[in-house]
């Protein structure tokens, strides 16, 4: 008989011990991502707070400078645009023809096993390691230099697995009913994807596209590497142009000594979130339109 | 339907190329320094007038910030996808998962800036009476914060792929949410959750601008993290950023270093994914 309230005590001090762990483990998961939260909110408004003195007008219109308050970032907006069109204009039709290959008419053989686990491998590859590439194979192999055309292909190569796994994605999730009627009513299988699946998963594709567009913007060790220049006097004109982007400006501002540069690479990077959070903004509304336009 | 295949074959060529061209400049370099010097060497003095290539120094900076970050990222970023994936209200989650997606997409050369304008001087400082900016702990903590959302997505995926019977059946039988998350969701997800803090390890490896705005520049076989360091990443853009001329054991070094980088993350980024599909294959 003495051994029930015994073991009754016992189970309520388990139980109490239960409800204590459980709760401070709820308590521990709140804060970690609290933690995370804060950390987006503490550097974004750290940012802001260093460049929103010296973020106008001028500072767009601008070149670089000696003196940090007549600083702009001119030259590297316009060598980002002329960068990022290129790696579009390379990375885009690749990429999403490769994931066509790949999703649609590859045979489930030894070779297409390689290519798959080649490309996730690609995905891993630091981008540093590119701009090795870049630097030997476009920029002296190729005899490209340190060109617009040079800096493009480096990041298009960067790029493209990401491309290919998203767009694979979004093809992936086109049901293969739709494939079926199309060949049922006499569609080649060319034609079934190109007039059937392409169509409907061509928002989230464009996603998938974006985003990896987006990561190509922010990047800036693969154009150092292959030698891009730090400060930009001029207005590229031709892919063959030397030219530098937002990046590396802010990055050439951050080690100069001086107080008024650091405002610089701040107000520089004001300019990218902005671009950035555009994109990602236009990601998301995309992946919405998709989602209640989807008929199946 | 042929240019599809090449587009595809495309990647195939890349990496061949990766591998090709980081081999041919860095062959000429160790023609010209030992391998054995190479690796067990204990200084790196590249561009000095005696040259010494000894690659331990900056191999270990890199091993040690990137632990240092992993140790920032990975509890955070576990308890973090933990409690969104067994405890988060819908709308919690819903804001989150995106918020951190912003983290992921912040350009790292703007952690950088962070790290020496806000960590090392706000944090760091006043804690450890640091005397300078630039240290390999202020470094490796803006890393962990970058690589925070990537272990919080992966292995949220992770657990989320485990199959709701197990929760059920744990709870049926007793168990508390804590319990069935500690118990039974974290091992079962296990071999994904160890294969995200592998893939961000990697990523923390090959990660190049905040080590190179942050670190301090310095090789430095050291293990106090309040001092300057340089990995190998760091190293590949100080010569990157001079003007070396091509052909000079300098910038042949910045290869062979390369090459190592490379290895290195094939390597985590392998048995990372080897550890995916022995996770697929358990619950498909």
């Amino acid at each position: 008989m003495t051994s029930i309230p015994f073991r009754g005590r016992k189970a309520s001090r388990n139980r109490q011990f239960r409800k204590a762990t459980s709760g401070g483990f709820v308590a521990l998961g709140i804060m970690a991502t609290a933690f995370g939260v804060f950390a987006v909110g503490l550097l974004l408004y750290s940012v802001a707070n260093d460049g929103i003195g010296v973020f106008d007008w001028d500072f767009l219109t601008s070149f670089p400078s000696r003196i940090p308050e007549e600083a702009g970032i001119k030259s590297a907006l316009m060598g980002t645009l002329w960068v990022m069109g290129f790696t579009t204009l390379f990375a885009v039709p690749v990429g999403i023809g490769a994931a066509i290959y790949l999703e649609e008419f590859a045979g489930k053989n030894l070779f297409t096993k390689i290519i798959e686990s080649n490309i996730n491998n690609l995905a891993g590859v630091p981008s540093v390691v590119y701009g090795l590439l870049g630097l030997a194979f476009f920029v002296y192999w190729a005899n490209l230099g340190p060109s617009i055309i040079a800096g493009s292909l480096t990041l298009a190569l960067l790029i493209l697995p990401i491309i290919i796994v998203a767009a694979r994605e979004g093809l992936r999730a086109v049901p293969p009913s739709i494939r079926e009627a199309a060949i049922a009513l006499g569609a080649t299988k060319w034609q079934s994807v190109r007039f059937q699946v392409l169509p409907v998963a061509m928002p989230s594709v464009l996603t998938g596209v974006i985003l990896a567009l987006a990561r190509a913007i922010g990047e800036t060790a693969p154009l150092i590497a292959i030698g891009a220049f730090t400060s930009v006097f001029f207005i590229p004109t031709s892919p063959t142009d030397a030219f530098t982007v937002i990046p590396i400006q802010v990055y050439s501002w951050i080690t100069r000594p001086l107080p008024g540069y650091q405002e610089d690479a701040a107000a520089g990077m004001i300019v990218l979130l902005i671009v950035l959070l555009s994109m990602s903004s236009i990601a998301v509304a995309l992946r919405h339109v998709f989602a209640r336009r989807r008929m199946w | 339907m042929l240019i599809l295949f090449l587009c595809a074959l495309l990647s195939i060529v890349t990496t061949v190329g990766i591998v090709l061209i980081l081999l041919t400049e860095a062959v000429p370099f160790f023609n010209e320094v030992s391998i054995l010097k190479f690796l067990s060497g204990k200084e790196w003095a590249p561009l000095f007038s005696i040259k010494s290539f000894g690659v331990l120094p900056l191999l270990s900076a890199t091993a040690f910030i990137a632990g240092m970050a992993l140790l920032v990222a990975f509890p955070i970023g576990l308890l973090t996808a933990i409690y969104l994936s067994e405890y988060a209200p819908g709308p919690v989650r819903a804001t989150v998962k995106p918020t951190l997606e912003v983290l992921a997409g912040i350009p790292t050369v703007v952690y950088g800036f962070f790290a020496i304008t806000f960590i090392s001087p706000v944090i760091i400082r006043p804690l450890f009476q640091t005397e300078s900016i630039f240290n390999a702990i202020s470094a490796a903590t803006a890393m962990g914060v970058m690589l925070i959302p990537m272990v919080v997505s992966l292995s949220d995926d992770a657990m989320r792929a485990v199959p709701s019977n197990l929760r059920e059946g744990a709870h049926a039988l007793g168990a508390n949410r804590f319990q069935v998350s500690v118990r039974v969701v974290v091992p079962a997800a296990l071999s994904g959750i160890v294969a995200a803090g592998l893939l961000a390890l990697a990523r923390a490896v090959g990660e190049t601008m905040i080590v190179t705005i942050a670190a301090g520049g310095i090789p430095n076989l050291s293990y106090n993290p309040f001092d300057a360091m340089q990995t190998m990443t760091a190293f590949i853009m100080e010569v990157a950023m001079g003007d070396t001329p091509r052909g000079t054991v300098e910038y042949e070094s910045i290869f062979a270093v390369g090459l190592m980088l490379f290895v290195s993350t094939l390597v985590i980024n392998l048995l990372a994914q080897a550890l995916l599909a022995k996770f697929r294959e358990v619950y498909e």
